[in-house]
């Protein structure tokens, strides 16, 4: 059977193209690049290339990237660093719908006794700038706040809340890592400070991020250890997946008009066509500022798991914020925080699409959702 | 991603006798949409009093669907005192196995089965009364609910009775009381098992103990009272006694006295020292200066 994968928000696909980029460095080339000798030392080069590629793509200057394992540490260390370099400020401001590798680190500090803002979002999952505005003070040390929203898609005006933040004179971090190489950035023209992005969710592999840090931003470093990465993250680096995530950001630069034109028409054909053949159903998240990729619909009456697992026999991949999914008893955290009702909640399912998908694949999903809708509906005591 | 067994995918994807009854002689409905899944089960007796026909609609995960279905099957030509026997366990079982944390799926089944009967023998009566208080406010479980899953599936951890009943699965402001029913219902078995070792080495010095304390109600405890929109000082520790003061909704909560003390103790017994007990302040604010993590 073959796979239509429509998850991408959770992993991509890594691009041949990378692959073939990585392939040298594992038997072949797998000398470390700290090395005295040609044979580490060539290696060098290479990661200074792919330095060069993520640059090009965020549109920044090479030195203000550092390498991490994955997104999750990029955040760990923006935030966490950003702090210890202002240990006089103990104020954090996030929002409740952040990633997990921001509130829990988030919820963590609070416990550890700094005061963490939460903010809400409305009911279409949008953040109100005043509130932000009115909650920021001299004691903030930094605010976190995602750059798109990985279960909704939805996408903050970032560039106007890092301004704001920056006119307060505290330091500005954003989860990009479901933003890049979906729609175009510009760190040269930004205020913001500090950016996590991860390689695998942009066709790049699996175990390797970055921490964009702009010049003059004080952090300290996460990692102790060697000097790699100037200092701020020791560790030897991950040489293949650090060359992979490279080429994954040279190739996402190269094809980033796609992801607007065609990855948001075969989003947009398969969101309206399940609209009209699913009767009771919603749009989670606001449709105007929203990634091209991503679509987060609930189904009335039914449960998400068992639409996931329906879709599964068809060999469609995409994934659910119902509470059965996770393990926990409670629906999506992001869902529950725009007010979606817990009825809706539950039957959420997230497709979320890539340049690889193809109409095809939309075509044949757009055939079976309704017969999968169908037949739970049919073992739903809550339809008539 | 769930493992599920053959016959509970063969149950998920081919569902037996869907449907409803139209003049059951039993019917029983559990769960809700807000809860994540329900449950109506309809029956209709033969005329020797076995259940001749039996159907069942669900909202809810596989598990809870293929729960329901493969109920319908097991309960077809029993009698009614036969039927009541079904535990949760049976009809797990009778799955090759659930996935610990969809147990519950199986206890939606027997409980839905217990209303059909109480309906039927109850001449029709629609309403299901809860019997006992009231532990678990978000998923609505009463103490004798989660008295009979501890002592059917011999549970001894709170992890597992939320796996079986939901109950402590949302704010989690209940576990210290079903840590109690727990105890009460396993007595002296739990005693005997070995006690999963958090016990420290040596004796500790008063500093050490008052450190430990404090980290303990940073790390294991005030993280679930937040949750809950509540807070914990710690204002002294005098010997064994450990003094505290709860802040927020905590205060205010009618409960405290009995449910938030004792999760407080049990936590710092358990991280700690088994010989701590706690007392609470009422009235503290004189103390809020009180400088936290003295650790």
């Amino acid at each position: 059977m073959k796979t239509i994968y429509f998850d991408n928000n959770a992993t991509t696909r890594v691009a041949d193209e990378v692959f073939e980029e990585m392939k040298p460095y594992f038997c072949g080339l797998y000398g470390n690049p700290s090395s005295m000798h040609t044979f580490g030392g060539q290696i060098g080069r290479k990661i200074r290339e792919a330095r060069e590629r993520v640059a090009g793509l965020l549109g920044c200057d090479p030195g203000e990237i550092i390498f991490t394992s994955c997104g999750t540490e990029s955040d760990n260390a923006a935030i966490k660093g950003a702090l210890a370099a202002l240990p006089h400020k103990r104020k954090v401001i996030t929002t409740r719908v952040e990633h997990p590798a921001v509130l829990s680190v988030c919820r963590d500090l609070q416990n550890q006794g700094y005061t963490v803002v939460e903010l809400a979002v409305d009911k279409q999952g949008r953040l109100d700038p005043a509130e932000l505005e009115e909650r920021i003070d001299d004691d903030t040390a930094i605010v976190t706040i995602m750059y798109a929203n990985n279960e909704t898609g939805v996408i903050f005006p970032i560039e106007k809340i890092a301004k704001l933040v920056a006119d307060r004179g505290a330091v500005f971090h954003t989860d990009a890592v479901q933003a890049v190489g979906k729609i175009p950035l510009n760190l040269s023209k930004s205020s913001i400070d500090l950016l996590s992005l991860s390689g695998h969710k942009l066709h790049g592999p699996k175990g390797v991020g970055v921490l964009y840090v702009r010049k003059g931003t004080r952090l300290s470093p996460f990692m102790l250890g060697g000097h790699q990465e100037a200092g701020r993250r020791a560790g030897t680096e991950n040489v293949p997946g650090i060359i992979g995530l490279g080429k994954a950001c040279e190739l996402a630069a190269k094809h980033i008009d796609e992801e607007s034109t065609k990855v948001k028409s075969l989003r947009d054909k398969l969101e309206s066509a399940i609209m009209k053949s699913c009767p009771d159903c919603r749009i989670n998240g606001d449709t105007k500022n929203r990634l091209p990729n991503t679509a987060n619909i609930s189904f009335e009456y039914i449960e998400g798991e068992a639409i996931l697992l329906m879709l599964d026999k068809f060999g469609i991949c995409a994934s659910s914020g119902s509470a059965c999914t996770s393990g926990s008893l409670e629906p999506s955290h992001v869902l529950r925080a725009m007010g979606v009702p817990f009825t809706a909640a539950h039957g959420s399912i997230r497709f979320s699409l890539s340049r690889y998908n193809t109409e095809d694949e939309v075509d044949y999903t757009i055939q079976k959702m309704p017969e999968i809708v169908n037949r739970l509906r049919e073992l739903s005591p809550f339809v008539c | 991603m769930w493992e599920y067994t053959d016959k509970v995918r063969d149950h998920f994807f081919n569902p037996r006798n869907v449907g409803e009854i139209e003049d059951a002689d039993g019917v029983g409905e559990v769960g809700s949409l807000a809860c994540g899944d329900a449950l109506k089960l309809t029956f209709k007796l033969d005329k020797d009093g076995r259940i001749r026909e039996a159907k069942f609609k669900t909202f809810g995960c596989a598990s809870a669907i293929a729960t329901s279905s493969v109920l319908t099957e097991m309960i077809k030509g029993m009698t009614l005192d036969e039927a009541a026997k079904v535990t949760n366990k049976d009809i797990a079982d009778y799955l090759g196995g659930l996935p610990e944390q969809k147990m519950h799926c199986s206890v939606m089944g027997r409980e839905a089965l217990e209303a059909a009967i109480e309906n039927y023998r109850g001449g029709g009566k629609k309403k299901r009364h809860l019997e006992g208080k009231v532990v678990c406010t978000c998923f609505g479980v009463t103490d004798k609910e989660i008295e009979r899953v501890v002592r059917e599936n011999n549970l001894t951890t709170v992890e597992q009775v939320t796996n079986y009943s939901k109950a402590g699965g949302g704010c989690g402001s209940c576990k210290g009381e079903i840590e109690k029913i727990i105890e009460k219902v396993q007595g002296e078995k739990i005693k005997e098992a070995p006690v999963p070792a958090p016990q420290r080495g040596g004796k500790l010095t008063n500093i050490q103990k008052i450190q430990l304390i404090q980290q303990t109600i940073n790390e294991q405890i005030r993280p679930a009272l937040r949750a809950d929109g509540g807070n914990i000082e710690l204002v002294d520790v005098e010997g064994n006694k450990v003094v505290v003061a709860f802040r927020g909704m905590c205060a205010q909560c009618k409960l405290a006295d009995v449910t938030m003390r004792d999760v407080v103790e049990a936590r710092l017994r358990e991280f700690v020292s088994k010989d701590l007990y706690v007392e609470e302040v009422k009235d503290s604010t004189d103390r809020s200066q009180t400088p936290e993590n003295t650790g």
